[in-house]
């Protein structure tokens, strides 16, 4: 379909961005547009104007910054992916990235467009909660800082107010011994997670001196399998490992539909973490 | 209305367009590039593939305005002096479609994915051209075609 009339302004820079923004609570910031441009489509949404941020330079781009990886809003997935910092430093980003839906879409949809979104079923939001990232955001008050426990508010619903372009994210480097793995189960190619475990596991002599583990789509945000933390820390690997996993879906509330029931997603919660720790745990 | 200039398949446009146009129709209805087609409503299908300076993307989901000064091939520009381009001969010679709805977007993918991987495994085709659907030919064919494809672009590349 066609999608109904609204206005566009590409923002010549971050500041006229969010002055467009603060001017029109009905405008939307537009970014790779590979979520937004099909709810348009479908008319699932009407905004009055799009607020086009593709071209500014202060959203673009992966940067190593010492201790910790920025990348810029505006990175594409296919940036992401090829990005050398992310592989070596935030290796589980690019895992999880290249699950994103297909090449194409991955040219033009956004690491922050994906973030921003707040889909449950997104891959990068459990990412970014497992790595305890730091969202930045712009107004026209100024800048401010999200830490990922605080970004995710509900179905389709960031911590950004309507005014507010997110302009990056702080990625802390974990530095030696650590392991990463996303472990996604969809049924076919190029579809959404019918549930995604990210998992970061340190090791130190043997045993798991921490894990941090993100559900996807185990309900209306990305949520951290705390439960499970917990049991792990100072565990040998071995049969107490999947016995640990079993408390993955504790606490969650899966969502419903055409792809899966709740007791199926927690089922398959439990199964994806033990595999997602094994692997993460076997690569530090 | 934003004034927009493009370049597709070689030629230069300047065209006004509203805002909400989407760069499909621009090929379609306003540059007559008919074949690019539309498959979906909500950018799965891949139908509608077209290299966006020099990447591939689905042009259903991307407005025109978003391509302003940008540079636009379809799979009307592929050919060169009337002959077909290697990838189109070798799904032609693979019989790699039946309807052909999807056929322009398989070859933009397959011509997309030999940028990084000049001489794919069939999985990686498979990969590749996961963003493509086809709902005729059961891909073995497809697959076939972007194999023979890539060895005959391979071989121009060695002789030239
Ligand atoms: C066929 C298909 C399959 C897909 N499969 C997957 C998948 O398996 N896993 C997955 O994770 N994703 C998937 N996606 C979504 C993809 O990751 C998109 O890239 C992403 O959801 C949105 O990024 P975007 O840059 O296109 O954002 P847009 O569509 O431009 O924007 C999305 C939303 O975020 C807001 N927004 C965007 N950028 C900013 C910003 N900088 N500041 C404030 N607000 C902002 C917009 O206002 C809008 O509400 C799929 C998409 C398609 C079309
Ligand atoms: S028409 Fe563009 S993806 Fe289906
Ligand atoms: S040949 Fe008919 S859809 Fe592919």
């Amino acid at each position: 379909m066609i999608p109904a009339q609204f206005d566009y302004v590409r923002a010549g820079s971050l500041g006229e961005a969010v002055q467009e923004l603060a001017a029109d609570e009905d405008a939307k910031v537009l970014a790779g547009g590979q979520s937004l441009l099909p709810l348009l489509r479908l008319r699932l949404a009407y905004p009055s104007k799009l607020v086009d941020v593709g071209r500014l330079p202060e959203l673009t781009g992966v940067h190593d910054r010492g201790d910790h990886v920025f990348i810029g809003a505006m990175a594409t997935h296919d940036e992401v992916l090829r990005s050398g910092v992310v592989n070596a430093d935030c290796p589980l980003v690019a895992q999880a990235t290249a699950t994103v839906a297909d090449p194409a879409v991955r040219h033009r949809g956004t690491f922050g467009g994906s973030l921003a979104h707040c889909d449950p079923a997104g891959d990068l939001p459990a990412v970014v909660l497992a790595l305890e990232g730091v969202f930045v955001a712009r107004s026209a008050e100024g800048e401010r800082e999200i830490p990922a426990a605080e970004f995710f508010v509900d179905y389709l619903e960031s911590a950004l107010g309507p005014g507010e372009v997110l302009v990056g994210v702080r990625l802390p480097k974990l530095g030696a011994g650590w392991g990463y793995h996303y472990e996604k189960f969809h049924r076919t190619a190029q579809s959404w997670a019918t549930v995604g475990v990210a998992a970061a596991v340190k090791r130190s002599n043997g045993a798991i001196e921490e894990a941090r583990i993100g559900l996807t789509n185990m309900g209306p945000t990305p949520v951290r399998a705390r439960v499970v933390e917990t049991a792990l820390r100072g565990m040998q690997m071995g049969d107490d490992v999947r016995r640990a996993c079993e408390e993955a879906a504790a606490g969650t509330s899966p969502p419903s539909d055409l792809h899966a029931q709740p007791d199926y997603r927690r089922h398959l919660a439990r199964v994806l973490t033990h595999r997602a720790i094994l692997h993460a745990a076997g690569s530090p | 209305m934003p004034r927009m200039a493009i370049t597709v398949d070689g030629v230069k446009y300047e065209e006004e367009v509203e805002p909400r146009l989407l760069l499909v129709h621009l090929l379609r209805e306003r540059l007559g590039k008919t074949g690019t087609p539309v498959g979906c409503d909500t950018s799965n299908c891949g139908a509608c593939t077209v290299m966006l300076d020099g990447k591939s993307v689905k042009s259903c989901s991307v407005l025109a305005v978003q391509a302003d000064g940008c540079d636009v091939v379809t799979i009307e520009g592929l050919g060169a002096n009337g002959s077909m381009h290697p990838m189109q001969q070798a799904f032609h010679e693979e019989h790699a479609l039946q309807c052909g709805y999807c056929t322009p977007g398989m070859v933009m993918a397959a011509i997309d994915l030999l940028r990084d991987n000049p001489d794919p495994s069939e999985d990686a085709i498979r990969e590749g051209l996961e963003g493509n659907l086809c709902r005729c030919t059961g891909y073995c064919n497809i697959v076939r075609a972007v194999r023979r494809g890539a060895q005959e672009m391979g071989q121009a590349v060695r002789t030239s």
